[in-house]
């Protein structure tokens, strides 16, 4: 048995319902399992919410905490796939002193060779937005820090999978 | 023509009538054939007492002396009926009170509705008297929950909760209603809820598992089944009968799973796990296919995973498709109520006797007999022991009683001793543990199948946990035999503390009250044995009580349940003293 510790992505298709995300996060509470983020949104079916969650764990466990997911009544269908079997994105925003884009043309470079993108600015402040792949948010924030950043966030990951997932035929079987 | 159809067919079915929420929760409850609940009024769930008050003759509500009791009482009443158990109390404190009969019932699989009051809609999150985010506390520990704001959410919340609560894996729900909902009115009607789509109560059984475990039983030469409560749950007594006399397999039991084969049939092998039959335990690391229905592995089973039937093939027949690989990775799962499963594959399944195999059963119970059953059960020593208490009632019961255990020694003696000719007679707190479990549980049976003896066996320790329920067991006139094997220890933890912790005996010593004499404050027959001699006449008194009668025995102060298998050591490493 692996004990080899992987980043997972667990997408979990639901009914939209007051309460799920408390069940499900309680699932990885039991097992002393850190999130390490965590997304809900519409999913491609109307009414069928999706959630989005990055674990580092192994893959005997994840096994595990899918059959546990998916034991509960509103979770239609769960899944996991490793970083190579999905597409993700993740998004940054930094809040940057204006003053700076004048001082330190150093950070004009920076946002053109990021292909970051520019929000808003005004005489305080301009909001740099960038989305891409954990690593590439990372490193602008690396390259911005060093000017300082007076708010930077960082989204969980969204992601799809390059696998189908039958989301519309099972409830379609599960309707009949 | 057919949008005719539907428009009439839609007039035809739903008569409502205006009628309150409080009212709806009660004419819910009939709907789903509810004539017992258990619970303990208050604040927030007045308006729904109220309606029980007009509909007392549809349903018998029983006032227990905490609302931990009415959930244990629920409990014992739907592990002996098959039934859904109804608790219901109020917000916040009657609430959290019901907590560890909800866990109790989630771990041990046991269907259970309760339905809680909560605090007027407006006020919810400010911190009003007597709330609790009970949906949030509840949410570990129930298969599911929900709170409701808006009368008209009454009936379908509650049709959900006694569908989920029974189908499939069963387990506890929990609707929270808040007080304005109750008050509210609006048009109800009630339609029994049998499909949730997101949800698949009893898995497809994946093709040609049946036939992979028919091959696998077919070519093995020591065949070992381990059966759970998904027996009793799916009521596959008969089929599994018919299994394992057909391919003449041993089969040995968890504690939840016993009595769903008569403790007499030559084929059942005894009890697994940590004071277990010898047998079973140290066989069960020889065996070469081990055959596990409607159980889950559970640590108290398995021992030290790493060295548990390794040797072995492991089908797994399971209703639970999370249960598959948790513990034990299995070659076969056949997926599945075990009523089907097991009716399934019997034509697949060849006549067999493997009668050198069952010699080894019959040789190491030979041992387990000489050094540990006989001085349980014919003791020469001084000192009472329990395993005779449990011989006497078995000689009275003649293996008809219903036993209901609290959690400890005397559990571990009943489960091993007790003789059960009937299925549901094993009313045990297995996965969670809980003492003070079994005398508000053994209520529930009793009342659920009065007809039945219903025996309740608890130690010092957690009969004191629960005692107020001689109360509900005086005003409800529950003829419960109620018997305290009392050792003046935690004889349990004391065990633990004489054999792994140096004899450092901390806080398990018991100083305690005149139990006759509390007994006979709820005005209940009562008496205290100390001496062999009486023994069996007292037995023979209280089984022939018409009404509730308590029974103290005093048994032998240090006295220690083996075999054992010690924590964390395999199974096959049981001792013996």
């Amino acid at each position: 048995m692996s004990t080899e510790k992987n980043l997972y992505t667990i997408s979990v298709y639901t009914e939209n319902n007051i309460g799920l995300l408390n069940r499900i996060s309680a699932i990885f509470q039991r097992r002393h399992i850190n999130i390490e983020s965590l997304n809900i949104s519409p999913s491609e079916i109307e009414g069928v919410a999706k959630f989005t969650i990055v674990v580092k764990m192994t893959e005997v466990n994840v096994k595990k905490i899918i059959g546990q997911i998916e034991k509960q009544v509103e979770v239609i269908k769960a899944y996991f796939h490793n970083e190579e079997e999905t597409i993700y994105q993740v998004s940054g925003l930094f809040k940057i002193k204006s003053e700076l884009l004048f001082e330190e043309p150093q950070i004009q470079n920076i946002i053109k060779d990021s292909h970051a993108r520019i929000v808003t600015v005004n005489t305080a402040f301009f909001v740099l937005e960038k989305s891409g792949r954990k690593e590439e948010i990372v490193q602008l924030y690396n390259q911005l820090s060093v000017f300082g950043i007076m708010q930077y966030t960082r989204s969980g990951h969204i992601s799809v999978t390059k696998e189908e997932m039958k989301i519309s035929a099972l409830l379609e079987a599960y309707n009949n | 023509m057919e949008t005719q159809t539907i428009t009439k067919k839609e007039i035809v079915t739903k008569v409502t009538e205006r009628i309150s929420g409080s009212e709806a929760i009660v004419r819910c409850l009939i709907a789903e054939d509810v004539k017992i609940i258990y619970g303990y009024p208050g604040g927030a769930i007045m308006p729904v007492y109220d309606e029980l008050y007009k509909y007392q003759d549809k349903i018998h509500h029983v006032l227990a002396r905490h609302e931990q009791g009415a959930t244990h009482a629920a409990q014992g009443f739907a592990r002996i009926s098959g039934k859904v158990g109804v608790a219901i109390a109020t917000s916040g404190p009657g609430a959290t009170n019901l907590i560890t009969g909800i866990a109790d019932a989630q771990i041990d699989s046991t269907p259970m509705v309760c339905i809680t009051g909560q605090v007027a809609s407006h006020l919810l999150g400010s911190d009003a008297f007597q709330e609790t985010d009970i949906v949030g506390i509840s949410t570990p520990v129930t298969k599911w929950n929900c709170q409701v704001t808006r009368a008209a959410d009454i009936p379908i919340a509650l049709a959900k909760a006694f569908y989920i609560a029974k189908s499939g894996r069963p387990g506890p729900v929990l609707v929270d209603i808040t007080k304005d909902a109750q008050f509210e009115e609006f048009d109800f009607s009630y339609e029994k809820c049998t499909k949730i789509r997101s949800y698949v109560p009893i898995p497809k059984t994946v093709a040609g598992t049946l036939e992979a475990a028919a091959k696998l039983i077919n070519a093995a030469k020591k065949p070992l089944i381990v059966w759970g409560q998904g027996i009793v749950l799916s009521q596959a007594e008969e089929q599994f009968k018919a299994l394992v006399e057909k391919a003449g397999i041993p089969a040995a039991w968890t504690i939840l799973g016993a009595s769903a084969l008569p403790t007499s049939h030559p084929l059942n092998v005894g009890m697994l796990g940590m004071h277990g039959n010898y047998a079973p335990n140290v066989l069960t690391n020889q065996c070469d296919v081990l055959i596990a229905i409607g159980m889950r592995f559970d640590d108290r089973v398995t021992g030290k995973l790493e060295e548990y039937a390794t040797q072995a093939k492991v089908i797994h027949f399971e209703i639970d498709p999370a249960e598959v690989d948790k513990n034990v990775k299995t070659d076969v799962a056949v997926l599945g109520d075990a009523k089907a499963t097991l009716a399934a594959i019997l034509p697949l399944i060849n006549e067999n006797s493997h009668p050198e195999w069952h010699q080894q059963f019959k040789d190491l119970y030979e041992i387990e007999y000489e050094k540990v059953i006989k001085g349980d059960l014919h003791p020469t020593k001084e000192g009472l022991t329990m395993g005779e208490v449990i011989k006497e009632i078995n000689i009275q019961s003649k293996g008809d009683a219903a036993i209901v255990t609290d959690v400890g020694q005397h559990q571990m003696i009943a489960c091993r001793y007790a003789e059960f000719n009937k299925t549901k007679s094993n009313i045990t707190s297995g996965g969670l543990g809980t003492m003070g479990f079994g005398l508000p549980a053994a209520i529930g049976a009793k009342m659920a199948a009065p007809e039945r003896e219903v025996v309740s066996i608890s130690g010092d320790g957690g009969y004191q946990m629960t005692i107020q329920e001689l109360g509900t067991i005086f005003q409800q006139k529950a003829a419960v035999k109620i018997v305290v094997l009392n050792n003046d220890f935690l004889g349990m933890v004391r065990q633990w503390q004489q054999l792994f912790f140096e004899k450092r005996y901390a806080s398990t010593e018991m100083v305690n009250p005149n139990f006759v004499a509390i007994a006979e404050g709820y005005y209940i027959k009562a008496k205290k044995v100390t001496k062999r001699e009486e023994l069996a006449g007292a037995v023979k008194e209280m089984m022939e009580s018409k009404e509730a009668y308590f029974l103290e025995v005093c048994v032998e102060k240090e006295g220690n349940v083996f075999p054992m298998v010690p924590s964390g050591a395999s199974v096959s490493q049981i001792r013996l003293e």
